[in-house]
Protein backbone atom coordinates (compact mmCIF):
# COMPACT_ATOMS: atom_id res chain seq x y z
CA UNK A 1 0.00 0.00 0.00
CA UNK A 2 1.06 2.98 -0.60
CA UNK A 3 1.93 5.88 2.17
CA UNK A 4 -0.98 8.26 1.18
CA UNK A 5 -3.65 7.82 3.44
CA UNK A 6 -1.00 8.50 6.28
CA UNK A 7 0.53 11.16 4.87
CA UNK A 8 -2.99 12.83 4.35
CA UNK A 9 -4.05 12.25 7.93
CA UNK A 10 -0.45 13.68 8.87
CA UNK A 11 -1.25 17.19 7.09
CA UNK A 12 -4.22 17.81 8.23
CA UNK A 13 -3.51 16.77 12.06
CA UNK A 14 -0.01 18.55 12.10
CA UNK A 15 -1.58 21.83 11.72
CA UNK A 16 -4.88 20.92 14.19
CA UNK A 17 -2.28 20.43 16.65
CA UNK A 18 -0.39 22.96 16.59
CA UNK A 19 -3.43 25.07 16.79
CA UNK A 20 -4.92 23.47 19.27
CA UNK A 21 -1.56 23.76 21.55
CA UNK A 22 -1.46 27.44 20.77
CA UNK A 23 -4.82 28.28 22.04
CA UNK A 24 -4.24 26.09 24.94
CA UNK A 25 -1.46 28.07 25.91
CA UNK A 26 -3.31 31.42 25.26
CA UNK A 27 -5.51 29.82 26.99
CA UNK A 28 -3.46 29.81 30.22
CA UNK A 29 -1.99 32.76 29.57
CA UNK A 30 -5.24 34.38 29.91
CA UNK A 31 -6.17 32.59 33.18
CA UNK A 32 -3.23 33.44 34.62
CA UNK A 33 -2.83 36.98 33.70
CA UNK A 34 0.23 36.30 32.04
CA UNK A 35 -0.29 37.84 29.07
CA UNK A 36 -2.31 40.77 29.92
CA UNK A 37 0.58 41.79 32.22
CA UNK A 38 2.81 40.79 29.65
CA UNK A 39 1.75 43.13 27.19
CA UNK A 40 0.94 45.68 30.05
CA UNK A 41 -2.87 45.72 30.20
CA UNK A 42 -5.85 45.21 31.88
CA UNK A 43 -7.28 42.03 31.73
CA UNK A 44 -10.36 42.84 30.04
CA UNK A 45 -8.77 44.29 27.00
CA UNK A 46 -7.37 40.42 26.57
CA UNK A 47 -10.13 37.85 26.24
CA UNK A 48 -8.99 34.30 26.68
CA UNK A 49 -10.24 31.65 23.77
CA UNK A 50 -13.15 30.61 26.07
CA UNK A 51 -14.13 33.93 26.14
CA UNK A 52 -13.97 34.30 22.24
CA UNK A 53 -15.38 31.14 21.78
CA UNK A 54 -18.62 32.15 24.47
CA UNK A 55 -18.90 35.38 22.34
CA UNK A 56 -18.95 33.15 19.33
CA UNK A 57 -22.19 31.20 20.64
CA UNK A 58 -23.88 34.53 22.03
CA UNK A 59 -24.04 36.84 19.80
CA UNK A 60 -23.76 34.09 16.78
CA UNK A 61 -27.06 35.67 15.15
CA UNK A 62 -25.38 39.01 15.09
CA UNK A 63 -22.09 37.73 13.78
CA UNK A 64 -23.92 35.26 11.32
CA UNK A 65 -25.99 38.21 10.00
CA UNK A 66 -22.60 40.50 9.20
CA UNK A 67 -20.83 37.60 7.77
CA UNK A 68 -23.23 37.09 5.60
CA UNK A 69 -23.08 41.14 4.52
CA UNK A 70 -19.31 40.62 4.32
CA UNK A 71 -19.54 37.64 2.62
CA UNK A 72 -21.58 39.01 -0.11
CA UNK A 73 -19.61 41.53 -0.75
CA UNK A 74 -16.47 39.44 -0.92
CA UNK A 75 -18.26 37.20 -3.08
CA UNK A 76 -19.45 39.62 -5.58
CA UNK A 77 -16.11 41.97 -5.48
CA UNK A 78 -14.30 38.47 -6.80
CA UNK A 79 -16.78 37.72 -8.95
CA UNK A 80 -16.37 40.89 -11.16
CA UNK A 81 -11.94 40.57 -10.79
CA UNK A 82 -12.48 37.19 -11.71
CA UNK A 83 -14.65 37.84 -14.77
CA UNK A 84 -12.60 41.28 -15.42
CA UNK A 85 -9.69 40.01 -14.78
CA UNK A 86 -9.94 36.87 -17.24
CA UNK A 87 -11.09 39.02 -19.91
CA UNK A 88 -8.31 41.53 -19.69
CA UNK A 89 -6.05 38.84 -19.38
CA UNK A 90 -6.71 37.11 -22.72
CA UNK A 91 -7.19 40.56 -24.48
CA UNK A 92 -3.64 41.24 -23.45
CA UNK A 93 -2.38 38.13 -23.78
CA UNK A 94 -3.52 38.05 -27.91
CA UNK A 95 -2.73 41.52 -28.39
CA UNK A 96 0.71 42.42 -27.40
CA UNK A 97 0.50 46.08 -28.42
CA UNK A 98 -2.27 46.39 -25.87
CA UNK A 99 -0.29 44.34 -23.53
CA UNK A 100 2.65 47.06 -23.48
CA UNK A 101 0.39 49.95 -23.80
CA UNK A 102 -2.21 48.52 -20.39
CA UNK A 103 0.07 46.60 -18.48
CA UNK A 104 1.34 49.32 -16.51
CA UNK A 105 -1.25 50.70 -16.05
CA UNK A 106 -2.62 47.76 -14.16
CA UNK A 107 0.50 47.41 -12.20
CA UNK A 108 -0.53 50.72 -11.43
CA UNK A 109 -3.39 50.67 -9.96
CA UNK A 110 -1.94 48.03 -7.27
CA UNK A 111 0.18 51.35 -5.73
CA UNK A 112 -2.67 53.11 -4.91
CA UNK A 113 -3.57 52.80 -1.18
CA UNK A 114 -6.64 50.52 -0.74
CA UNK A 115 -7.40 52.27 2.73
CA UNK A 116 -6.94 55.90 0.43
CA UNK A 117 -9.30 54.68 -2.37
CA UNK A 118 -11.81 53.41 0.33
CA UNK A 119 -13.59 57.15 1.74
CA UNK A 120 -13.11 57.55 -1.91
CA UNK A 121 -15.22 55.14 -3.33
CA UNK A 122 -17.73 55.23 -0.46
CA UNK A 123 -18.19 59.45 -1.21
CA UNK A 124 -18.95 58.56 -4.84
CA UNK A 125 -20.69 55.28 -5.06
CA UNK A 126 -22.67 56.27 -1.31
CA UNK A 127 -22.96 53.72 1.47
CA UNK A 128 -24.45 51.11 0.00
CA UNK A 129 -22.59 47.23 -1.12
CA UNK A 130 -21.53 49.40 -4.72
CA UNK A 131 -18.20 50.84 -3.27
CA UNK A 132 -17.50 47.85 -1.40
CA UNK A 133 -17.52 45.52 -3.91
CA UNK A 134 -15.58 47.96 -6.14
CA UNK A 135 -12.83 47.70 -3.75
CA UNK A 136 -12.70 43.62 -3.46
CA UNK A 137 -12.91 44.03 -7.22
CA UNK A 138 -9.46 46.35 -7.40
CA UNK A 139 -7.59 44.37 -4.92
CA UNK A 140 -9.01 41.12 -6.24
CA UNK A 141 -8.21 42.07 -9.91
CA UNK A 142 -4.39 42.27 -9.91
CA UNK A 143 -3.38 38.90 -8.91
CA UNK A 144 -5.93 37.24 -11.13
CA UNK A 145 -4.45 39.55 -14.23
CA UNK A 146 -0.99 38.65 -13.34
CA UNK A 147 -1.13 35.17 -12.44
CA UNK A 148 -3.49 34.54 -15.82
CA UNK A 149 -1.61 36.83 -18.07
CA UNK A 150 2.02 34.75 -16.75
CA UNK A 151 -0.04 30.88 -17.43
CA UNK A 152 -1.06 31.83 -20.66
CA UNK A 153 2.48 32.26 -21.96
CA UNK A 154 3.10 28.91 -20.72
CA UNK A 155 2.77 27.10 -23.52
CA UNK A 156 5.75 25.34 -24.44
CA UNK A 157 7.16 26.97 -27.70
CA UNK A 158 7.48 23.83 -29.57
CA UNK A 159 3.74 22.94 -28.68
CA UNK A 160 2.62 26.52 -30.25
CA UNK A 161 4.69 26.05 -33.25
CA UNK A 162 3.06 22.11 -33.35
CA UNK A 163 -0.67 23.91 -32.81
CA UNK A 164 0.43 26.46 -35.96
CA UNK A 165 2.09 23.51 -38.05
CA UNK A 166 -1.86 21.28 -37.61
CA UNK A 167 -3.39 24.36 -38.91
CA UNK A 168 -4.60 26.06 -36.04
CA UNK A 169 -4.88 29.72 -36.30
CA UNK A 170 -4.36 32.26 -33.61
CA UNK A 171 -7.75 31.76 -31.67
CA UNK A 172 -7.76 28.13 -31.65
CA UNK A 173 -3.89 28.12 -30.25
CA UNK A 174 -5.65 29.46 -27.59
CA UNK A 175 -8.60 27.54 -26.65
CA UNK A 176 -6.84 24.34 -27.25
CA UNK A 177 -3.59 24.71 -25.95
CA UNK A 178 -2.92 27.95 -24.31
CA UNK A 179 -6.42 28.67 -21.73
CA UNK A 180 -6.15 24.81 -20.27
CA UNK A 181 -2.48 25.48 -19.98
CA UNK A 182 -3.10 28.88 -18.04
CA UNK A 183 -6.17 27.01 -15.64
CA UNK A 184 -3.60 25.94 -12.73
CA UNK A 185 -2.10 29.86 -12.71
CA UNK A 186 -5.21 31.30 -12.99
CA UNK A 187 -6.46 29.82 -9.91
CA UNK A 188 -3.12 30.62 -7.70
CA UNK A 189 -3.98 33.79 -8.42
CA UNK A 190 -7.57 33.62 -7.56
CA UNK A 191 -6.39 31.89 -4.20
CA UNK A 192 -4.30 35.09 -3.58
CA UNK A 193 -7.07 37.70 -4.55
CA UNK A 194 -10.11 35.40 -2.15
CA UNK A 195 -7.59 35.41 0.44
CA UNK A 196 -6.93 39.45 0.63
CA UNK A 197 -10.88 40.08 -0.69
CA UNK A 198 -12.00 40.01 3.06
CA UNK A 199 -9.51 43.00 3.94
CA UNK A 200 -10.96 44.61 1.07
CA UNK A 201 -14.37 44.56 2.25
CA UNK A 202 -13.08 45.47 6.13
CA UNK A 203 -11.40 48.96 4.86
CA UNK A 204 -14.75 49.05 2.54
CA UNK A 205 -17.08 48.95 5.63
CA UNK A 206 -14.54 51.29 7.63
CA UNK A 207 -15.03 54.19 4.96
CA UNK A 208 -18.90 53.72 5.58
CA UNK A 209 -21.35 51.29 5.95
CA UNK A 210 -24.46 50.04 8.48
CA UNK A 211 -23.97 46.32 8.76
CA UNK A 212 -21.08 43.48 7.55
CA UNK A 213 -18.11 42.63 10.36
CA UNK A 214 -16.01 45.27 9.49
CA UNK A 215 -18.93 47.68 10.76
CA UNK A 216 -19.18 45.09 13.77
CA UNK A 217 -15.37 45.97 14.67
CA UNK A 218 -16.19 49.38 14.17
CA UNK A 219 -18.82 49.61 16.41
CA UNK A 220 -17.16 47.40 19.14
CA UNK A 221 -13.49 48.69 19.17
CA UNK A 222 -14.49 51.40 21.54
CA UNK A 223 -16.48 49.20 23.76
CA UNK A 224 -15.14 47.67 27.01
CA UNK A 225 -17.46 44.84 26.98
CA UNK A 226 -17.69 43.77 24.05
CA UNK A 227 -13.47 43.07 23.25
CA UNK A 228 -14.42 38.99 23.36
CA UNK A 229 -16.81 39.94 20.38
CA UNK A 230 -14.16 42.12 18.78
CA UNK A 231 -11.94 39.11 18.33
CA UNK A 232 -14.63 36.51 17.13
CA UNK A 233 -15.93 38.82 14.57
CA UNK A 234 -12.15 38.42 13.53
CA UNK A 235 -12.28 34.82 13.67
CA UNK A 236 -15.28 35.08 11.68
CA UNK A 237 -13.42 36.38 9.36
CA UNK A 238 -10.37 35.15 8.54
CA UNK A 239 -12.70 31.51 8.96
CA UNK A 240 -14.62 32.81 6.08
CA UNK A 241 -11.24 33.56 3.83
CA UNK A 242 -9.75 30.22 4.39
CA UNK A 243 -13.07 28.47 4.03
CA UNK A 244 -12.85 30.39 0.62
CA UNK A 245 -9.76 29.70 -0.26
CA UNK A 246 -10.31 25.93 0.14
CA UNK A 247 -13.16 26.11 -1.94
CA UNK A 248 -10.88 27.32 -4.68
CA UNK A 249 -8.29 24.59 -3.86
CA UNK A 250 -11.33 22.30 -4.56
CA UNK A 251 -12.51 23.52 -7.70
CA UNK A 252 -8.81 23.60 -9.03
CA UNK A 253 -8.79 20.03 -8.19
CA UNK A 254 -11.63 19.33 -10.04
CA UNK A 255 -11.09 21.44 -13.12
CA UNK A 256 -7.12 20.81 -13.34
CA UNK A 257 -7.61 17.21 -13.05
CA UNK A 258 -4.47 16.28 -15.32
CA UNK A 259 -2.27 18.12 -12.82
CA UNK A 260 0.14 21.36 -13.45
CA UNK A 261 3.48 21.12 -15.13
CA UNK A 262 5.53 17.65 -14.50
CA UNK B 1 31.05 20.18 -48.72
CA UNK B 2 31.40 16.59 -49.60
CA UNK B 3 29.79 14.36 -51.25
CA UNK B 4 30.49 10.82 -51.06
CA UNK B 5 27.71 8.02 -52.52
CA UNK B 6 28.09 4.53 -51.43
CA UNK B 7 25.74 3.74 -54.13
CA UNK B 8 25.34 5.38 -57.58
CA UNK B 9 23.52 8.09 -55.12
CA UNK B 10 23.99 12.03 -56.48
CA UNK B 11 26.41 13.36 -54.50
CA UNK B 12 25.26 16.77 -52.95
CA UNK B 13 27.11 19.10 -55.09
CA UNK B 14 25.85 17.54 -58.15
CA UNK B 15 23.28 19.76 -60.48
CA UNK B 16 21.50 22.66 -59.71
CA UNK B 17 18.54 22.28 -57.63
CA UNK B 18 15.09 23.91 -58.47
CA UNK B 19 15.66 23.56 -62.45
CA UNK B 20 17.13 20.39 -62.72
CA UNK B 21 14.55 18.76 -60.46
CA UNK B 22 11.31 16.76 -61.70
CA UNK B 23 8.58 18.25 -59.81
CA UNK B 24 7.20 14.65 -59.77
CA UNK B 25 9.84 12.83 -58.03
CA UNK B 26 11.52 15.25 -55.44
CA UNK B 27 9.21 16.14 -52.58
CA UNK B 28 11.68 18.30 -50.53
CA UNK B 29 14.56 20.10 -51.93
CA UNK B 30 16.73 22.96 -50.54
CA UNK B 31 18.66 24.69 -52.00
CA UNK B 32 21.81 26.38 -50.63
CA UNK B 33 19.94 27.53 -47.07
CA UNK B 34 21.09 29.75 -44.77
CA UNK B 35 20.07 30.69 -41.29
CA UNK B 36 20.82 32.49 -38.59
CA UNK B 37 19.23 33.47 -35.11
CA UNK B 38 20.91 37.46 -34.89
CA UNK B 39 24.89 36.89 -34.76
CA UNK B 40 24.73 33.85 -34.57
CA UNK B 41 24.63 31.61 -38.32
CA UNK B 42 23.13 28.12 -37.27
CA UNK B 43 23.22 26.64 -40.66
CA UNK B 44 25.42 27.36 -43.99
CA UNK B 45 24.58 26.37 -47.50
CA UNK B 46 23.09 23.14 -46.94
CA UNK B 47 21.53 21.51 -50.02
CA UNK B 48 19.08 18.49 -49.79
CA UNK B 49 16.59 16.72 -51.89
CA UNK B 50 14.37 13.69 -50.91
CA UNK B 51 12.61 11.93 -53.41
CA UNK B 52 8.62 11.38 -53.21
CA UNK B 53 8.64 8.43 -51.15
CA UNK B 54 12.00 8.45 -49.67
CA UNK B 55 13.12 8.28 -46.09
CA UNK B 56 16.22 10.53 -44.87
CA UNK B 57 18.10 10.67 -42.17
CA UNK B 58 19.80 13.97 -40.78
CA UNK B 59 22.31 13.17 -38.17
CA UNK B 60 24.33 15.29 -36.20
CA UNK B 61 26.17 16.62 -32.93
CA UNK B 62 23.62 18.52 -31.03
CA UNK B 63 23.12 21.82 -31.68
CA UNK B 64 24.42 21.67 -35.64
CA UNK B 65 20.64 22.93 -36.34
CA UNK B 66 19.49 19.88 -37.62
CA UNK B 67 16.19 21.13 -35.39
CA UNK B 68 16.04 24.56 -37.28
CA UNK B 69 16.33 22.87 -40.91
CA UNK B 70 12.90 20.53 -40.40
CA UNK B 71 11.20 23.99 -39.23
CA UNK B 72 12.65 25.70 -42.23
CA UNK B 73 11.47 23.21 -44.09
CA UNK B 74 7.63 22.89 -42.31
CA UNK B 75 7.42 27.08 -43.55
CA UNK B 76 7.91 27.15 -39.67
CA UNK B 77 10.97 29.75 -39.51
CA UNK B 78 12.65 31.75 -42.65
CA UNK B 79 15.81 30.73 -44.07
CA UNK B 80 18.21 33.82 -44.27
CA UNK B 81 19.72 32.65 -47.42
CA UNK B 82 18.57 29.88 -50.37
CA UNK B 83 15.36 28.25 -51.21
CA UNK B 84 13.01 25.68 -50.13
CA UNK B 85 10.51 23.60 -51.88
CA UNK B 86 7.97 20.94 -51.03
CA UNK B 87 6.62 19.48 -53.32
CA UNK B 88 6.84 22.23 -55.66
CA UNK B 89 5.69 24.96 -53.30
CA UNK B 90 7.78 27.37 -52.09
CA UNK B 91 6.13 29.94 -49.89
CA UNK B 92 6.32 29.21 -46.06
CA UNK B 93 2.70 29.34 -44.97
CA UNK B 94 1.83 26.40 -48.28
CA UNK B 95 4.69 24.92 -47.05
CA UNK B 96 3.30 24.43 -43.74
CA UNK B 97 -0.08 23.07 -45.50
CA UNK B 98 2.59 19.71 -47.31
CA UNK B 99 4.23 19.36 -43.92
CA UNK B 100 3.33 16.84 -41.00
CA UNK B 101 6.09 18.23 -38.01
CA UNK B 102 6.87 16.00 -35.06
CA UNK B 103 8.44 18.49 -32.56
CA UNK B 104 11.03 16.61 -30.03
CA UNK B 105 9.11 16.72 -26.93
CA UNK B 106 5.65 14.58 -27.83
CA UNK B 107 3.91 17.71 -27.15
CA UNK B 108 1.11 15.47 -26.27
CA UNK B 109 -2.10 17.61 -24.48
CA UNK B 110 -2.36 16.11 -21.21
CA UNK B 111 -6.20 16.89 -20.65
CA UNK B 112 -6.66 14.63 -24.13
CA UNK B 113 -7.26 11.22 -24.32
CA UNK B 114 -4.30 9.45 -26.37
CA UNK B 115 -7.22 9.22 -29.25
CA UNK B 116 -8.26 12.75 -29.32
CA UNK B 117 -4.51 13.78 -28.72
CA UNK B 118 -3.86 11.51 -32.05
CA UNK B 119 -6.91 13.62 -33.78
CA UNK B 120 -5.64 16.77 -32.77
CA UNK B 121 -4.56 17.90 -36.66
CA UNK B 122 -8.45 16.45 -38.07
CA UNK B 123 -10.06 18.65 -35.40
CA UNK B 124 -8.09 21.40 -35.91
CA UNK B 125 -8.70 21.37 -39.71
CA UNK B 126 -12.36 21.15 -39.26
CA UNK B 127 -13.22 17.14 -39.23
CA UNK B 128 -16.02 16.22 -36.70
CA UNK B 129 -15.59 14.87 -33.24
CA UNK B 130 -16.74 11.85 -33.99
CA UNK B 131 -15.20 11.09 -37.87
CA UNK B 132 -11.78 12.50 -36.53
CA UNK B 133 -12.24 10.18 -33.15
CA UNK B 134 -12.94 7.20 -35.32
CA UNK B 135 -10.11 7.61 -38.29
CA UNK B 136 -7.64 8.39 -35.07
CA UNK B 137 -9.48 5.10 -33.33
CA UNK B 138 -8.29 2.92 -36.28
CA UNK B 139 -4.48 4.16 -36.71
CA UNK B 140 -3.90 4.08 -33.04
CA UNK B 141 -5.15 0.34 -33.04
CA UNK B 142 -3.12 -0.45 -36.26
CA UNK B 143 0.10 1.31 -34.14
CA UNK B 144 -0.44 -1.42 -31.05
CA UNK B 145 -2.59 1.19 -28.92
CA UNK B 146 -5.72 -0.36 -29.45
CA UNK B 147 -6.15 -0.60 -25.66
CA UNK B 148 -4.80 2.60 -24.49
CA UNK B 149 -6.95 5.43 -26.76
CA UNK B 150 -9.04 6.06 -23.85
CA UNK B 151 -5.75 6.55 -22.02
CA UNK B 152 -4.56 10.01 -21.03
CA UNK B 153 -1.01 10.99 -21.93
CA UNK B 154 0.50 10.37 -18.22
CA UNK B 155 -0.65 7.51 -18.12
CA UNK B 156 1.45 6.15 -21.03
CA UNK B 157 4.78 5.20 -20.95
CA UNK B 158 7.72 7.42 -22.80
CA UNK B 159 7.58 5.13 -26.02
CA UNK B 160 3.79 5.05 -26.07
CA UNK B 161 3.54 8.86 -25.90
CA UNK B 162 5.77 9.19 -28.80
CA UNK B 163 3.85 6.82 -30.51
CA UNK B 164 0.63 8.81 -29.69
CA UNK B 165 2.39 11.78 -30.84
CA UNK B 166 3.35 9.77 -34.51
CA UNK B 167 0.06 9.27 -35.27
CA UNK B 168 -1.32 12.73 -34.49
CA UNK B 169 1.25 13.51 -37.11
CA UNK B 170 0.64 10.81 -39.42
CA UNK B 171 -3.03 12.19 -39.39
CA UNK B 172 -1.98 15.65 -40.05
CA UNK B 173 -2.67 14.61 -43.33
CA UNK B 174 -0.25 16.92 -45.20
CA UNK B 175 2.29 14.88 -47.40
CA UNK B 176 5.82 15.56 -46.02
CA UNK B 177 7.06 13.69 -42.58
CA UNK B 178 9.56 15.83 -40.89
CA UNK B 179 10.44 13.85 -38.15
CA UNK B 180 12.47 16.05 -35.04
CA UNK B 181 14.35 13.23 -33.03
CA UNK B 182 11.36 11.23 -32.29
CA UNK B 183 12.92 9.10 -30.04
CA UNK B 184 15.80 10.90 -28.18
CA UNK B 185 13.55 11.05 -25.00
CA UNK B 186 13.16 6.99 -24.87
CA UNK B 187 15.31 4.80 -23.10
CA UNK B 188 17.45 2.55 -25.06
CA UNK B 189 15.50 -0.71 -25.22
CA UNK B 190 12.08 1.21 -25.88
CA UNK B 191 14.49 3.22 -28.53
CA UNK B 192 15.36 0.45 -30.41
CA UNK B 193 11.74 -1.35 -30.20
CA UNK B 194 10.43 2.05 -31.85
CA UNK B 195 13.01 2.39 -34.87
CA UNK B 196 11.90 -1.30 -35.80
CA UNK B 197 8.48 -0.22 -35.77
CA UNK B 198 9.17 3.28 -37.32
CA UNK B 199 10.76 1.56 -40.04
CA UNK B 200 8.05 -1.24 -40.74
CA UNK B 201 5.35 2.01 -40.15
CA UNK B 202 7.17 4.05 -43.04
CA UNK B 203 7.55 1.14 -45.40
CA UNK B 204 3.83 0.42 -45.25
CA UNK B 205 3.20 4.44 -45.24
CA UNK B 206 5.55 4.89 -47.86
CA UNK B 207 5.36 8.66 -46.89
CA UNK B 208 7.82 11.14 -48.18
CA UNK B 209 9.90 11.62 -44.60
CA UNK B 210 12.86 13.73 -42.96
CA UNK B 211 14.36 12.51 -39.46
CA UNK B 212 16.32 14.47 -38.00
CA UNK B 213 18.74 12.63 -34.82
CA UNK B 214 21.87 12.86 -33.43
CA UNK B 215 22.42 9.22 -33.10
CA UNK B 216 24.11 7.07 -36.56
CA UNK B 217 23.05 4.21 -36.03
CA UNK B 218 19.38 5.24 -35.76
CA UNK B 219 20.02 7.25 -38.95
CA UNK B 220 21.90 4.35 -40.69
CA UNK B 221 19.36 1.80 -39.76
CA UNK B 222 16.15 4.48 -40.57
CA UNK B 223 17.20 5.98 -43.63
CA UNK B 224 16.88 5.21 -47.08
CA UNK B 225 19.65 8.25 -47.32
CA UNK B 226 22.05 9.77 -44.28
CA UNK B 227 23.09 13.02 -44.57
CA UNK B 228 25.86 14.15 -42.03
CA UNK B 229 25.75 17.78 -40.83
CA UNK B 230 28.65 19.42 -39.40
CA UNK B 231 28.39 21.09 -35.73
CA UNK B 232 27.28 24.88 -36.19
CA UNK B 233 27.29 26.45 -38.83
CA UNK B 234 25.60 23.09 -40.20
CA UNK B 235 26.47 21.88 -42.94
CA UNK B 236 26.08 18.95 -45.34
CA UNK B 237 30.15 17.07 -44.84
CA UNK B 238 28.73 13.53 -46.28
CA UNK B 239 25.73 12.58 -48.18
CA UNK B 240 25.52 8.74 -48.79
CA UNK B 241 22.95 6.07 -49.24
CA UNK B 242 22.23 3.47 -46.40
CA UNK B 243 22.57 -0.04 -47.71
CA UNK B 244 19.56 -0.88 -48.82
CA UNK B 245 19.80 -4.74 -48.83
CA UNK B 246 17.33 -5.27 -45.68
CA UNK B 247 15.97 -8.79 -45.49
CA UNK B 248 16.04 -8.73 -41.62
CA UNK B 249 13.33 -7.99 -39.85
CA UNK B 250 15.94 -8.46 -36.81
CA UNK B 251 17.39 -5.28 -35.90
CA UNK B 252 20.50 -6.43 -34.01
CA UNK B 253 21.62 -8.77 -36.95
CA UNK B 254 21.37 -5.89 -39.19
CA UNK B 255 23.07 -3.25 -37.19
CA UNK B 256 25.72 -5.92 -36.99
CA UNK B 257 25.95 -6.93 -40.28
CA UNK B 258 29.71 -5.75 -41.77
CA UNK B 259 28.25 -3.20 -44.35
CA UNK B 260 26.39 -1.81 -41.73
CA UNK B 261 29.46 -1.70 -39.18
CA UNK B 262 31.09 -0.47 -42.37
CA UNK B 263 28.63 2.55 -42.86
CA UNK B 264 28.46 3.32 -39.22
CA UNK B 265 32.31 3.65 -39.13
CA UNK B 266 32.98 6.28 -42.24
CA UNK B 267 29.82 8.15 -41.07
CA UNK B 268 31.42 8.38 -37.25
CA UNK B 269 34.93 8.90 -38.94
CA UNK B 270 32.97 12.34 -40.95
CA UNK B 271 31.34 13.38 -38.12
CA UNK B 272 34.56 13.51 -36.14
CA UNK B 273 36.24 14.97 -38.64
CA UNK B 274 33.68 17.77 -39.12
CA UNK B 275 33.53 18.29 -34.96
CA UNK B 276 38.04 18.77 -34.98
CA UNK B 277 37.67 21.59 -37.97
Amino acid sequence: MSPAPRTRLATVLAPLLLVGLLIGAWQIASDTGALASLLGLEPFFVPSPAEIATSLWEDRSILAENAWVTLREVLAGFSVALVLGVVLAAILHLSPVLRRAVYPLVVASQTIPIIVVAPIFVIWFGFGIGPKIAIIALICFFPIVVNTLDGLAQAPADSSRLMRSLGAGRLRTFTTLEAPTALPYLFSGAKIAVAVAVIGAVFGEWAGASSGLGYLMLLDAPQVGQVPRLFASVFVLSAMAIALFAALALAERRLVWWGSER
Amino acid sequence: MQGISLEAAPSAESAAPSEAMEASSIAVSASSVGHSFGRLETLRDVSIEAARGETVAIVGPSGCGKSTLLELIAGLAQPTAGEIAVAGVTAAGERLDRCAWMPQRDGLLPWRRAVDNAALGLRLSGIGRREARERASVLLRRLGLGEFESSYPRELSGGMRQRVAFARTLLAGRGVLLLDEPFAAVDAITRADLQVWLRQTLREEGRTTLLVTHDVEEALYLGDRVLVLSPRPGQVVWDATAPPPRPAEDRAAEVNSPQFVELRRRALERLAEAMRT
